[in-house]
């Protein structure tokens, strides 16, 4: 049987470290691009304070790098440690875009990346920002290929069950690379990492500019940070808004748990701005609604319609039915009973087994499932609706406070007087968690809203564990927990230290804390 | 392209070879990371050994993380049952990884001694428990572990974590460190000078008799004292990946069963036993020219992929061989993904495998120098 309290803590565990992992990679993913802008700049004009911003933020961007280094590792054996039933049952498909992120990606990444800090003096300047360009192209291919296999787990098309070896196995490769689930993924994420590099850079440029420091160095870093977010935080928002919940079924259902629509409404649907959601009523309570605007954002039309929960709910529940069918024959095969007539009763039924394993939660025979345990199903079919409602909402509001910020920091620069806005500046400096509470719960929507699939309708989260000792697990997650949280201190301290400093951490004698070195002298020696 | 057959012989190769490319770049710079504390005496001792490996220490990790990915696209199998039955060793090892990154990054930034130094102690722990764990792993592998599947393939393991340490998985821990030990120091002996290069030379050579000896003893253990495996049923090589389907038993000295079948085969631990010896001697001399220097470093490499060769042959086509339920061992045959994956897979590392080695020596090239105790002196605020 399925020990719940194992399911939990292996849940807590991937979320703990995914989460955790999760902040330091989009900020790699958007500070590599503007490194190569900067450098660029530097490359063409050959101007020194393109090459010392470049170093500057260089500096920033590798106390980030080696933790997100360190915590990915984590990620990468984690699905083997952890969740070693799912590692079996769809390895076949899922591994191939991990290896290929690997080779294509993780290799390119790493390797340029110690050109990036080590090499100034040893490669052309064209060399080293060719060693860039290679570095931020690393980043973002990796990017490409975990979202792909995401992608894959959202909606599981270009593969097929094999009873025989008891899994998932490849049947396309070019479907799943094609995943619209997995492109729109990939430029949002991506896009929401460009955003936290250019909020990174817009925040503790303000930070100078509002202690008159650096004015030079900050300004110019201001203006590329400027730039680029706003183009990013536009992408994100409009490219990666809900229009990828369209397809596959576990989409479906997190589209309407985001909208806490139960009920089919007619089209076009108004979209729910606030309320109150209740999972056993199955109800919203205190809804205030935008007519039409969720149909109009989902649907892009306004004659389809977005299904709600109960009716979800409802389509099902016939599928739980034949799941059991499926697992039926499935044993049977299993036995070796391949009858001509097993073998087609199974292929007419496999594409619900997924439904039918859902009951492996209430009973380990799945064909011998009571009426109530199927309803129990049913119900468990779709995710709780009050967590993905709140953290889609959060999400969004984080995003449109960024794209106002953005949108003023972007005209205020282009008029030249961003330095006179002081309210502007701190606002920006204050905001500058935005990204990565938007980041983190864009994460939580899409995997929470998943459940409860690993796989979409293909295997339950239940199911795909490691056969551990909970206590096994109660260590390690308190272990990872613990030694996350000191590499966390370190990590800020660091980077707390070395954004306070500024381009002074250098050594350049050109910045502030190196100008006045009667009072300043004490940071000076102290910081390499 | 290729039939089924020859593609799990290619992917059986292909995972050798990353584990042996993990074991000779990622392996070196562990090295380095161990003798860290013996060969440096001073601050700046401690640069000059970390800088010789700063910048290429993380694309040589990629060697890990791609061997890992890799064995979950191939063998996704022994991807799910080896890290979930060696779960305590497996957290040892992911923990003492993560102090590497830091410790090579935040080491230098701050100018105190007492920080730098508890880095430098990082450095070593991140450096030294990974090689000894995938040693004591290896070593289970070669023993057993055990596990069995249930009908839905679910994998189930039964031994302890403490049931990992025998004498002899202890003696594959000891093998491991010793080759990451003596390949560091080959490493150090190309890229330092002075007394670095002095202590480094020094240690290696010692390091790379014990290993000798090490390997010896093992390979005696293996021969009289460990069980192998060996397969009785016919095997399908073309069939489908199910692994409970064949029979298999254990006897002592079924280890060597595949070197007595083609006895060209012994070449492999012989160079194993005597590539070592070999880099012992060349560091043991007077004036090292650079060509006894890079011969000794090629040497260092020979033996860590013979030495790994050694027990993959000795086992094939076992990979993980269960000692509790015999018939549910996993093979090169059995354990494999499909024949899509397999050849799509192989197809991927044809074309990036050489693409990366080409970068990769692009930018050691690049990199290669000597370096001094000056030289860190000149860049001691963006060196690491």
């Amino acid at each position: 049987m399925i020990n719940e309290t194992l399911v939990e803590l292996s849940r807590w565990q991937f979320a703990v470290t995914a989460l955790f992992h999760f902040l330091f990679v989009p900020l790699t993913l958007g500070l590599t691009w503007i490194l190569f802008i900067m450098e660029s700049v530097y490359v063409m004009t050959g101007r020194e304070i393109y090459r010392d911003m470049t170093k500057f933020w260089g500096k920033l961007f590798g106390i980030n790098f080696a933790i997100g280094v360190a915590t990915g590792l984590t990620m990468e054996f984690e699905f083997g440690t952890n969740w070693s039933y799912y590692s079996h049952y769809v390895g076949d498909v899922f591994g191939a875009p991990l290896a290929i992120e690997g080779l294509m990606a993780f290799f390119l990444e790493s390797t340029f990346v110690g050109m990036f800090f080590l090499g100034w003096d040893r490669l052309s300047k064209r060399q080293h920002l060719m060693g860039t360009l290679l570095m931020a192209l690393g980043t973002n291919f990796s990017a490409l290929w975990i979202l792909i296999a995401n992608g894959w787990m959202q909606n599981p098309i270009g593969s097929e069950f094999n009873y025989l070896t008891m899994r998932m196995e490849l049947v396309s490769f070019s479907e799943i690379i094609f995943n619209p689930v997995a492109q729109v993924k990939f430029i949002h994420t991506v896009a929401a990492g460009y955003v936290a590099g250019a909020m990174f850079v817009l925040s503790i440029s303000s930070y100078y500019l509002l202690k008159g420091r650096d004015v030079a160095f900050a300004k110019r870093s201001f203006s590329v940070a400027a730039g680029f977010g706003l183009a990013a935080i536009f992408s994100v928002i409009l490219l990666g808004d809900e229009s990828g919940y369209e397809v596959g079924e576990v989409q479906r259902v997190k589209l309407a748990a985001i909208e806490a629509e139960y009920h089919t409404e007619p089209a076009p649907a108004a979209f729910t701005l606030v309320g109150l959601p209740d999972d056993e009523a199955m109800e919203t309570h205190y809804a205030v609604k935008i007519p039409y605007a969720l149909g109009i954002i989902a649907t892009r039309s306004l004659d389809e319609e977005v299904i709600g929960l109960r009716d979800l709910q409802s389509e099902h529940e016939p599928r739980i039915r034949n799941g059991m069918i499926a697992y039926e024959y499935l044993v049977k095969l299993r036995n070796g009973e391949e009858t001509p007539e097993n073998l087609a009763k199974f292929d007419e039924t496999k594409h619900d087994l997924g439904y039918g394993l859902l009951l492996k939660r209430y009973t380990d025979n799945v064909v011998d499932a009571t009426e109530a345990q199927i309803q129990m199903a049913v119900k468990d079919s779709t995710p709780p609706v009050a967590p993905v409602f709140w953290a889609f909402r959060l999400m969004v509001a984080s995003g449109f406070i960024m794209l106002l910020l953005f949108c003023l920091a972007f005209y205020f620069n282009a008029r030249r007087v961003i330095e006179e806005k002081r309210w502007l500046l701190k606002a920006i400096f204050l905001a500058l968690p935005l990204p990565w509470i938007a980041i983190e719960t864009g994460w939580f929507v899409a995997e929470f809203g998943r459940q409860p699939w690993a796989i979409s309708e293909v295997l339950p989260t239940f199911m795909s564990t490691s056969n551990l000792a909970v206590s096994d697990v109660l260590f390690s997650l308190v272990a990872f927990i613990v030694v996350y949280s000191i590499l966390f201190v370190i990590e800020m301290y660091l980077m707390i230290k070395f954004a306070r400093l500024g381009p002074s951490a250098l050594h350049t004698g050109r910045y502030h804390f190196e100008q006045a070195p009667a009072s300043t002298s004490g940071l000076r020696s102290q910081n390499s | 392209m290729f039939d089924y057959e020859t593609l799990k012989l290619i992917w059986w190769c292909l995972i050798g070879f990353l584990f042996i490319g993990f074991a000779i770049t990622d392996g070196m710079d562990m090295g380095v990371g161990g003798l860290l504390p013996f060969v440096a005496k001073k601050d700046d001792e401690s640069r000059v050994v970390i800088n010789t490996v700063g910048a290429h220490w993380d694309g040589n990790q990629v060697w890990f993380i791609t061997a890992g990915a890799s064995l979950f696209a191939a063998w996704p199998l022994v991807y799910a049952t080896a890290f979930s039955g060696f779960y305590f060793a497996m957290m040892l090892t992911l923990f003492s990884l993560f102090l590497r990154p830091l410790a090579f990054d935040y080491r230098s930034k701050i100018e105190s001694l007492k920080w730098r130094t508890n880095w430098d102690k990082a450095l070593f722990v991140g450096s030294m428990v990974p090689p000894l764990v995938f040693g004591v792993a290896f070593g289970n592998l070669l023993q057993g572990v055990s596990f069995g599947f249930d009908e839905l393939m679910r994998v189930t393991y039964t031994g302890s974590f403490f049931a990992l340490f025998t004498p002899f998985t202890l003696l594959a821990g000891v093998v491991s460190v010793a080759m990451m030990l003596m390949h560091g120091s080959t490493w150090l002996v190309m890229r330092t000078d002075a007394d670095v290069a002095k202590r480094s030379a020094n240690i290696g050579r010692v390091v790379a008799v014990i290993l000798a000896l090490c390997f010896a003893l093992a390979g005696v253990m293996v021969w009289q004292s460990i069980d192998g495996y060996l397969v009785v049923s016919t095997i399908d090589t073309m069939g489908q990946a199910q692994p409970t389907m064949k029979e298999v038993t254990t006897g002592a000295g079924a280890w060597l069963t595949n070197y007595n079948a083609s006895p060209l085969l012994w070449l492999v631990p012989a160079i194993g036993l005597l590539a070592p010896l070999l880099v012992a001697f060349l560091l043991g001399l007077k004036n090292k020219s650079t060509s006894v220097k890079v011969t000794a470093f090629v040497g260092s490499s020979v033996s860590i992929m013979s030495i790994i060769l050694t027990a993959g042959i000795a086992m094939f086509p076992f990979v993980m061989p269960s000692s509790s339920q015999p018939n549910h061992s996993l093979l090169m045959w059995d354990t494999v993904s499909s024949e899509g994956t397999l050849g799509l897979m192989f197809i991927v590392v044809a074309v990036f495998i050489p693409v990366i080695i080409g970068y990769t020596l692009w930018c050691y090239k690049k990199m290669w120098r000597t370096v001094t105790i000056a030289e860190i002196e000149q860049n001691k605020h963006s060196a690491y």
